[in-house]
């Protein structure tokens, strides 16, 4: 039978005792939560937070490692009304205190109201931010009685979930809930989501893609989820495919290099007589798609019942809440092989079979209530197979970025369509990503800023201020683009080049998600410029490519 | 036995820090100290069931217990040692 969201306000199915989350951690058996279960913690949760003083419409920031308690810490936040968002889990390479001062910041910008968070990190985070800080054991320990709830309006916010920025400058979008169940609408019925499908995810849940597709979809239509933390996931990736085995798994997200990550790092003992042929759907998401992943991953696995058909394309974003587009289920996505010069050089689409043509894979077409068109610099569409801007306009949309009216002003072009920053095409109907207008680097599924780690690395000693530049280095064994940091210095000597190296790492580990694959330090005047004295990223770029060892 | 060590340290400053040049030292904390990603602790038990034929169960493979090369030469001879 196939689901659709009912009401008109984000809630949960009534209780049963069939499983609502099966949550797997490597080490511990398996978790099962009924939805009887899952309702009675989110009103306890619920109770706790109104009884605190939590208020409709407060914000409510999820600081937690990814567990049961974050989950029901969310929908508590949800069920009375008050605005939950989750932020981004500590590592153990992230540096504490840089972790609970992004924190405060946030606290101070945002006007929050209150962070749950763990046992562990409560203590700290009191001393430094300037609200309400509760842990699991305060949530779970208050003797409650039923709250009273409040019923938001469709208009009013549901929740927040972090697109990229820049440092220090969180960008909160705002979902209301009818923005949220009418993606959930849109996209259950592009996927066509029935009783028996099971979502299987690693996804964090501070990812668009984790929190809509791999938490929020399931669990308001009700069906399965299975879900581990990306962490676990990360250094045991057959977990996935064993769950998928184990419990029926039929779709599972993943980012573009999720498929390397498994074809290369899966031990064959591990996934020995598994069975993924129920499959109905891997959707390749928020990375650009490549052809030679999908290829890598059907050959790895095929064995086990993996096919091309099952190999999905989607298009999403905060902003739309998630999904813009999904290549129907069942069929292998299309592509083009097209002429690299003409993409290039005219911007233009062009078919070609001649060596050295790009692999072009469709994200299919626009769900339903979602526009899409492609537009050129001054706003106006372009015809199919011209590269250009990705526009979009949809009834799924974000409100607004929250408190930040400097960036609510021209958040829609005045014709009424959100500008993604993507270049692509669209043809016949689908739309093909070919790149990004700006510096972004998307690496292993995060969105980094060039400019974010050039800063960091521009207060390391040793290394001359100002003169640091970072980039995406494409990488076909890992299916995603590698973080590479040229830095200018004047020192000379090589064990101390070596401990700036050193440093440079580091700090970046700890200050940052991500991890710098290829570090050089160069002698001044290395660096170019361009005219206007400003760091020359491409140019550097195409001059470290071309000599590198 | 040093073969091993030196095996090791090969693979990761060749295959994973992807710097054959950089000196690893055997205490030097690879993945906190931002040289690896903790994905690679994943090819890593790869590389080590195919050059020495020992199976890391997923618990051993985390971070905190396979941060240095000590520490992953200890788990790796613990199972050659047998």
């Amino acid at each position: 039978m196939r689901l659709l969201p009912t009401g008109e306000t984000l809630a949960l199915p009534a209780s049963d005792n069939s499983p609502a989350i099966i949550y797997l951690e490597t080490g511990q058996e398996p978790i099962t939560i009924t939805r009887a279960d899952l309702n009675r913690e989110v009103e306890r949760y619920g109770a706790v937070l109104a009884q605190s003083g939590i208020k409709p419409r407060d914000l409510v920031i999820i600081a937690h490692v990814q567990n049961l308690e974050s989950i029901y810490a969310f929908w508590g936040t949800l069920l009375i009304g008050a605005v939950p968002s989750m932020f981004p889990t500590l590592t153990e390479k992230l540096d504490r205190q840089k972790y609970m001062d992004s924190m405060a910041l946030l606290v101070k910008h945002s006007e929050a109201r209150a962070v749950l968070t763990t046992v562990d990190f409560a203590p700290e985070m009191r001393a430094i931010v300037g609200c309400d800080v509760f842990d699991s054991e305060q949530l779970s320990a208050y003797v409650t009685q039923p709250g009273v709830y409040h019923t938001p309006s469709p208009e009013e916010i549901a929740f927040l979930q972090h697109s990229s920025g820049t440092t220090g400058l969180q960008k909160g979008v705002a979902l209301s809930h009818r923005a949220v169940l009418n993606q959930l609408a849109s996209y259950s019925d592009a996927l066509g989501l029935a009783t028996d499908d099971v979502i299987v995810s690693w996804l964090p849940l501070y990812h668009d893609m984790g929190l809509i597709a791999g938490f929020l979809l399931p669990l308001v239509l009700g069906i399965p989820l299975v879900l581990m933390s990306p962490f676990d996931w990360v250094q045991h990736p057959a977990m996935l495919l064993k769950a998928i085995d184990t419990y029926g798994g039929t779709f599972c997200w993943l980012p573009n290099f999720a498929y390397n990550h498994c074809a290369r790092r899966i031990r064959k003992g591990d996934i020995e007589g598994l069975d993924l042929s129920h499959v109905r759907a891997y959707i390749n998401c928020s990375e650009p798609v490549r052809h030679s992943s999908h290829q890598l991953f059907l050959e790895r696995f095929e064995h086990l019942g993996v096919r091309a058909g099952q190999l999905a394309v989607s298009y999403a974003m905060a902003e739309n809440t998630f999904a813009v587009t999904q290549t129907p289920i069942g069929e292998p996505a299309n592509q083009h092989t097209v002429d690299r010069h003409m993409l290039e050089n005219e911007r233009r689409a062009v078919n070609s079979d001649a060596p050295g043509a790009l692999v072009q894979v469709s994200c299919g077409p626009a769900i339903a209530g979602v526009d899409v068109c492609a537009v050129d610099e001054q706003g106006q569409p372009l015809p199919e197979r011209h590269v250009g801007e990705i526009a979009i306009k949809s009834n799924c949309m974000l409100t607004g970025y929250y408190k930040r009216p400097d960036l609510n002003a021209h958040i829609f072009t005045e014709e009424g369509w959100y500008l993604t920053g993507d270049m692509g095409y669209i043809a016949n109907g689908e739309v093909y990503i070919v790149g990004r207008k700006k510096d972004l680097i998307i690496s292993g599924g995060k969105n980094v800023y060039p400019q974010d780690i050039e800063a960091i690395v521009n207060t390391i000693d040793g290394v001359h201020p100002g003169r640091t530049v970072v980039f995406g280095v494409p990488d076909e064994r890992e299916g995603t683009e590698l973080i590479a940091v040229i830095a200018e210095t004047s020192i000379t000597d090589k064990d101390e080049q070596q401990t700036i190296i050193r440093n440079i790492r580091r700090t970046i580990a700890e200050q940052t998600t991500i991890t710098a694959t290829y570090v050089s330090l160069v002698d001044r005047q290395w660096l170019l410029k361009t005219s206007s004295g400003k760091i020359a990223r491409a140019a550097i770029r195409d001059k470290w490519l071309a000599e590198r060892p | 036995m040093d073969d091993v060590r030196e095996k090791l340290r090969t693979y990761i400053t060749h295959e994973l820090i992807r710097d054959p040049g950089y000196t690893l030292k055997d205490d030097e904390e690879i993945i906190t100290g931002g040289l690896i990603d903790s994905f690679a602790l994943a090819e890593l038990a790869v590389y080590i069931e195919g050059e020495f034929d020992v199976y890391i169960p997923d618990p051993d493979l985390t971070v905190a217990k396979m941060n240095t090369l000590n520490q992953i030469y200890d788990r790796v001879m613990r199972d050659l040692a047998l």
